[in-house]
């Protein structure tokens, strides 16, 4: 029941809409494709996680979807309008935060809100732009710089600056793996909890498949590229909130932690078994030895 | 932890922090010691940030004193350290009775005026036409740098970030600069000072011609740090940043000002320390020629003297010079404390 490709219903129509989309980088002999033939479909308020081993184009996936890069072929649609470069209207958050070091926190989100939000006054917009600081729990730390923040706050940061922009659908680019274990599980609840009262779109990159089955309500994992494409999909019925304590021990959750950890490996060793055809150009450099050369070597 | 030990805690480490805000780290070990942290390793801090330079600087003048003596020029001995003292605390002197004099010359001018408008007659006020003071030529000579950088700096950081954001405008003016780059300011200011005898024919000049072409050779020297770096400074910009305006769809001035600009400015003020430093060596050989009043006219004037005190008196000048340099770039690193969101390395 899980492995279930068609778990849309008819009558929803779909929100974000990825249509054959291939990407490739480089031209001529030098050519990779590094996304190949992509079709996806995520429903308004859905939260869809995207796992996959690293270097397997789950970056330049988020990127086509946030407009920072465009697809060589196929498109992309959003509520129905093309997607043809980056807007406010898909908020990202950034495996390293990119946060301004020269703003402080509320800056941070200010801006964004100052560049959304045009018509509003500057005092709307600055008691927006709290709002959200409050939100992520950081109301405290409004006024400090992000050199002074862990790593987790800074990340909190992130998520709040886009929030702000108040966007139709959250992009999530590996938001949690620069971060240690329990700082992770901490965010993990955290971005659940902002996820349900936003009732935001969600796409989420993680390779990390604990995270994706407790956060996600539909998990697809990335075949590992060159040509990387989209592998089936994995519905999670489990209910929410999901506490991570009581899930580990949830059979539902280790059958699904199990049939994708085990896709997974099997598309891994296919990968390996047919060989990847980018070749690493190695250095052509001699070790310097001293041993006269008639002497062989101890290797 | 009492909260007077802690409050007495945080009062000291704002005293550190103000200290190696303004640059002067050597002090920190003295304030550890005074506050009582382990005596011996402050002290060892101490001797090294303190005691080292000390010794070095004495080393220097005894080898100087001894050595000079020996010196046989055509104005005499060479001069050792306490003749530039002598001649130092002469200048100074000079520099107060020449103040006098002046003062005095007006209090004459005064009265003199109170009795020409007793008796009816015009009276026309004179300027007191006396020499300048070795006090006067080094206000002069800030004078002249600091207009020259301004005028370095408003040409070069607009163009360095117009580089860095452009790749075109790079590869425009890329063999400009490293044409213009190694020019020396000799070569420069002939070329000014006809250039500005016959552009700048105001009727009343605000400024001197010699002012104006040593500001613009200054300018023309030190621009040159200041463009590299600025643009630099911007070509590095953090992709992710330039990612967060493209999703935020900054407009292009916001862009630039709010994303760009305060990230280049780390590097854009190495730019500017540096052509300041270009910019004050630079001055001293622009002023010699320029015969604009300054430094570098102290040093030539003393040179065509070539009295007994020629050489001491240029001494003098030496080390004015390389304190005011000093002092400058210790100036440009505060500001760049102030403004830039890291912390300036103090080298």
């Amino acid at each position: 029941m899980s492995v279930a490709s068609a778990t849309l219903t008819t009558e929803e129509r779909p929100y974000l809409r990825l249509d054959h989309v291939s990407k490739s980088f480089g031209e001529g002999p030098n050519r990779t494709e590094v996304l190949s033939e992509i079709d996806l479909t995520v429903n308004q308020g859905e939260f869809l996680a995207i796992v996959g081993f690293s270097g397997s184009g789950k970056s330049t996936l988020i990127n086509l979807i946030a407009g920072l890069l465009q697809a060589n072929e196929g498109t992309i649609e959003l509520d129905g309008q093309p997607i043809t470069g980056p807007g406010p209207d898909r908020g990202i958050v950034f495996q390293s935060y990119a946060l301004l070091p020269w703003l402080t926190v509320q800056g941070n989100v200010q801006l964004a809100v100052d560049a959304v939000f045009k018509k509003e006054s500057a005092q709307e917009r600055a008691k927006r732009a709290e709002r959200y600081v409050e939100m992520v729990g950081l109301g405290e730390a409004a006024w400090k710089y992000p050199k002074e923040l862990s790593g987790g706050m800074r990340q909190r940061v992130s998520v709040a600056r886009a929030l702000a922009m108040d966007p139709k659908i959250l992009l999530l680019d590996e938001p949690l793996s620069a971060l240690d274990a329990l700082t992770r599980a901490t965010l993990q609840s955290e971005i659940e909890s902002i996820w349900a009262a936003s009732k935001k779109t969600v796409v989420m990159i993680t390779n990390d498949v604990d995270e994706a089955i407790l956060l996600a309500d539909r998990i697809i994992p990335l075949r590992p590229g060159p040509r990387a494409s989209l592998g089936p999909h994995f519905d999670v019925p489990l209910a929410r909130p999901r506490d991570r304590a009581a899930v580990n021990d949830d059979p539902e959750f280790k059958k699904i932690r199990n049939e994708i950890t085990q896709y997974l490996i099997a598309v891994s060793r296919q990968t390996a078994s047919t060989g990847s055809k980018r070749r690493l150009k190695k250095p052509d450099v001699k070790p310097i030895d001293l041993r006269p050369p008639s002497l062989p070597s101890a290797r | 932890m009492s909260s007077d030990s802690l409050s007495f805690s945080t009062g000291k480490a704002r005293a550190i922090r103000t200290f190696e805000g303004l640059g002067l780290e050597i002090f920190v070990p003295a304030i550890r010691m005074a506050t009582g942290e382990d005596p011996k390793d402050q002290f060892r801090e101490l001797a090294r940030s303190i005691g080292v330079p000390i010794l070095s600087i004495a080393i220097f003048l005894v080898l100087w004193s001894s050595l000079a003596a020996s010196v046989q020029t055509s104005i005499g001995s060479v001069p050792g350290p306490t003749e530039v003292w002598t001649e130092a605390k002469a200048l100074v002197a000079e520099h107060y009775s020449e103040r006098t004099k002046q003062a005095e010359f007006y209090v004459r001018m005064e009265t003199l005026k109170e009795k020409y408008v007793a008796e009816g007659k015009t009276w026309r006020a004179r300027k007191y036409s006396g020499k300048p003071t070795y006090f006067d030529q080094i206000w002069t000579s800030l004078q002249t740098v600091f207009a020259g950088f301004l005028i370095a700096s408003l040409i070069a950081v607009p163009i360095g970030i117009l580089c860095g954001l452009s790749p075109t405008m790079n590869a425009a003016f890329s063999p400009l600069i490293q044409i213009f780059k190694p020019v020396s300011p000799l070569a420069w200011l002939p070329i000014v000072m006809i250039l500005v005898s016959a552009l700048y024919t105001s009727e009343n000049p605000l400024f001197e011609k010699s002012f104006i072409s040593s500001a613009v050779t200054v300018s023309l020297c030190s621009l040159w740090p200041t463009l590299v770096n600025t643009s630099l400074g911007v070509a590095s910009v953090d992709p992710d940043h330039l990612n967060v305006a493209k999703v935020l769809k900054l407009p292009w001035t916001t862009r630039v000002f709010k994303i760009v600009g305060p990230s280049a400015l780390p590097l854009i003020f190495t730019g500017l320390r540096l052509s300041l430093g270009v910019g004050w060596m630079v001055l001293i050989a622009a002023e010699m020629l320029a015969q604009n009043p300054g430094l570098g006219k102290f040093v030539w004037d003393m040179f065509q003297n070539g009295s007994s005190q020629t050489l001491s008196q240029i001494m003098v000048a030496v080390f004015t010079i390389g304190i005011i340099g000093f002092a400058l770039d210790r100036l440009m690193i505060i500001l760049q404390r102030f403004v830039s969101f890291d912390g300036a390395a103090s080298a």
